[in-house]
């Protein structure tokens, strides 16, 4: 058999996926047992993981990553859920759906300012209801961010998580017979919420099962909503990892990668419960089903209302209050409105911030358009579904901070050192998984009599790819091509762990600046990050509406 | 210069378990009816013929035009021309734009041109160059269908069902148009239907499968 262009990229893109994780979790083993790239001596693995355990408060580290992670995915799921039951299939629902992929593209970084904004003592809501409500003329000496048990960072998770399962679950309501299923339950006499649980979220959840272990292993590991709104005396087992990961005593990477061991052992414990509880919870609702009780549907409905509100109203005001402070001159407590406005910050950091943007914008460009090239030749080449699965939520499920310290040092020992090229074949892990999961479903879903015709029609293989599947799926590339953008200017880890300092994103500048607290420059930033990634859905948006406009099949085909 | 259609002991088979079975020859110019209950094959053999058979399914046997074996070349090298139920016109190009795709390349741009506008002409479509064929009504959908695979000069016509979306009257109009297309460019044509009244106006031989 010979390779076609298209087998080819296929097998680059196993490469350039599963590569990465592998070597990065051989990495992590080697560095756990006391192999350090750059270091002299190996360390005796007794003593790096006895370094390990007896670093102060790394048990209650682990803790709060096992303890938030799990509240956060749950709270994420039932969120989710229940606005699905209550909601969806309504008109004011299909419009709700347009605003969700451009939440999801908002960094996590930036939404977490946002919230830590909102929340704070001397949050905005704390000023909207002083003093008149409660007194204070000074905030309050609450700690509400970095509280102890990590609630705030569960918010800040649970935020950008909702969306994405929400996407998801919507993705899967075809396959999963939806409409049908509910004509049916409708008429048995069970109402929408009660009948949508029963009927429709099994199927649902069986779609969605990967995306879900995806927010778990993401929720217990995640670096950026920690540092900013998680404890800090101890912080989570991920953002000691960092720490030990990003210090110049090289001897410190050894416990990185250890630490990078306890902290998969701990996604897979989660897991593990996770897939013990979903039995559980299959169980409770085939009883619930057999009951045959109905009714009950209107709480259900309005917490799902509203929900979906409150999720919605805490971004788009988290990011209103980040422009706020960006532009705020005096602005004592409890004062809603700060007293004067000033172009001070954007005066004086105008210029770093514009070339931070164009660094931050170049490299995801770079990142997406290669991601691109081998995620559409990827799905010429027509891979198993089980391949394209493993492609999709291999790298997202391993969690990050337990193979890129691995990564970094297996960089090291190839001489790549930290730079561009490492830090973008990083990004390209995790961006090319979103490429592949909002293009496949397209891609396959394209009539193949087109491919009959176009062949009877004399086209080669090469001229039906150009002139008709690209034009056909101009709309899902141009919504691909965003997802990566967005992805690729939030990435924090990978940047950080690869760049070396040398190459400042609007991602990592804003959580340098997170330590520091000034809200007006850590408004700028956010800002700066937030608009970075939503302006390719604006583009992408817009595009096939100018492009198609005379093409009324493309529109609403 | 017009050849015969010639189809010798093509079998089509899932796996290891044999599907359907046929010989047949269909001279230009001639329209031979395939028909049969809903599984019996009838769109394999059409896609055994144009090379599109789907994963899970192979073909043994022979597939001639005259003494050509086609069998073993690539599906777009082949110029055997298809049309299908739905019209499956690209929606992203206009109506001048899906006849264009299928032209043999060569001659100028006005030539070109001049070549799309006169088969319009010829069904009745003057002026319908520049339109999204989402506009059209099914009738002017099917007859843009048809001057598309009718430029791209292939050398056989497969029809898969190919008014099974049109009502009565315009049925035996579109039928009609198709049929005497075939036969005044002496093309072999394949039917595929459920429907015996296209078989009578096919006036070929008529082929049953079980």
């Amino acid at each position: 058999m010979t390779l076609s262009p298209s087998r080819l990229l296929l097998w680059l893109t196993v490469l350039l996926l599963g590569g990465p994780v592998l070597a990065g979790l051989i990495g992590v083993v080697a560095g756990a047992m006391g192999h350090v790239p750059g270091l002299q001596s190996v360390k005796p693995a007794s003593e790096v993981w006895g370094a390990v355990w007896n670093w102060p408060g790394i048990g209650r580290s682990v803790a709060i990553s096992f303890w938030t992670g799990l509240l956060a995915a749950l709270i994420s799921l039932v969120s989710a859920t229940v606005i699905m039951a209550g909601w969806s299939g309504t008109r004011s629902f299909a419009r709700f759906r347009l605003w969700l992929a451009p939440f999801l593209a908002v960094p996590h970084a930036a939404a977490a300012f946002g919230i830590a904004f909102l929340i704070a003592p001397s949050g905005w809501i704390a000023r909207a209801l002083s003093p008149w409500l409660t007194g204070w003329d000074r905030p309050p000496d609450l700690l509400i961010l970095g509280d102890p048990l990590g609630l705030a960072m569960v918010l800040g998770l649970v935020v950008k998580e909702l969306p994405f399962l929400l996407l998801m679950m919507i993705a899967a309501l075809p396959q999963a017979k939806a409409a049908p299923s509910m004509a049916a339950v409708s008429a048995l006499g069970y109402g929408r919420a009660r009948g949508w649980l029963l009927a429709v979220f099994p199927a649902v959840y069986r779609q969605i099962r990967l995306p879900v272990y995806v927010v778990l292993a993401y929720s217990m590991s995640a670096v950026d909503a920690a540092l900013i709104l998680g404890p800090t005396t101890p912080p989570p087992l991920a953002i000691v990892i960092l720490r030990w990961a990003a210090d110049p005593d090289l001897s410190l990477r050894a416990l990185a990668s250890a630490g990078a061991l306890v902290q998969l052992g701990l996604v897979l414990v989660a897991l593990l419960l996770w897939r013990l509880a979903e039995i559980a919870a299959a169980q409770l609702g085939r009883s619930l089903a057999e009951s045959g009780q109905r009714g009950g549907e209107r709480g259900v409905e309005i917490a799902g209302a509203m929900l979906a509100a409150a999720a919605g109203k805490f971004l788009m005001v988290g990011l209103a209050i980040l422009a706020l402070w960006s532009v705020a001159g005096a602005w004592s407590f409890p004062a809603f409105f700060p007293e004067t406005l000033t172009d001070r910050i954007w005066a004086s950091h105008g210029v770093a911030l514009l070339e931070t943007s164009t660094t931050t914008l170049l490299l995801a460009l770079a990142v997406v358009a290669l991601a691109l090239a081998l995620a559409l030749g990827s799905l010429e080449a027509k891979p198993s579904r089980r391949l394209l699965t493993a492609l999709i939520y291999l790298p997202l499920i391993v969690p990050q901070v337990t193979f890129l310290p691995g990564l970094q040092a297996a960089f090291l020992k190839l001489g790549l050192g930290s730079g561009a090229l490492p830090v973008g074949l990083m990004h390209l892990v995790f961006v090319l998984p979103y490429l592949l999961l909002v293009l496949a479903d397209p891609f396959n879903a394209l009539d193949l009599r087109y491919r009959t015709v176009a062949s009877g029609l004399g086209l080669s293989p090469a001229r039906q790819f150009l002139r008709l599947r690209l034009p056909l799926l101009l709309t899902p590339i141009a919504g691909a091509v965003a997802v990566g953008m967005a992805v690729s200017i939030g990435q924090y880890l990978p940047t950080l762990l690869a760049g070396g300092g040398r190459l400042p994103t609007l991602t990592t500048e804003a959580l340098a600046l997170a330590a520091g607290g000034d809200r007006r420059v850590i408004g700028a930033y956010g800002l700066a990050q937030a608009m970075a990634a939503l302006a390719p859905f604006a583009l992408a948006l817009a595009l096939p509406r100018i492009v198609w406009r005379n093409r009324r099949g493309m529109l609403h085909g | 210069m017009a050849e015969p259609l010639i189809l010798k002991a093509l079998t089509i088979s899932a796996g290891a378990v044999p599907v359907v079975s046929v010989s047949l020859t269909v001279a230009p110019g001639e329209i031979t009816t395939l028909m049969g209950p809903s599984g019996s094959g009838k769109s394999s053999i059409l896609a055994a013929i144009t090379g599109t058979l789907p994963d899970g399914l192979s073909a043994a046997g022979e597939i001639l035009l005259g003494t050509q074996n086609l069998a073993t070349l690539p599906a777009w090298t082949r110029r055997i021309g298809i049309l299908f139920q739905d019209d499956l016109l690209f929606p992203h190009l206009s109506v001048g734009g899906n006849l264009a795709l299928g032209l043999a390349p060569g001659g100028t741009r006005a030539e070109r041109r001049g070549r799309v506008e006169r088969a319009l002409a010829e069904v009745g479509l003057e002026g319908f160059t520049a339109r999204d064929p989402a506009t059209l009504s099914g009738g002017q959908k099917a007859r843009v269908a048809l001057m598309r695979v009718l430029l791209s000069k292939p050398r056989a016509l497969l029809l898969d069902e190919p008014f099974g979306s049109l009502d009565a009257e315009l049925r035996s109009q579109i039928r009609t148009l198709v049929f005497d297309h075939a036969r005044t460019r002496g093309l072999p044509t394949l039917l595929v239907t459920h429907d015996p009244q296209d078989a009578e106006a096919a006036g070929g031989p008529v082929i049953r499968l079980r």
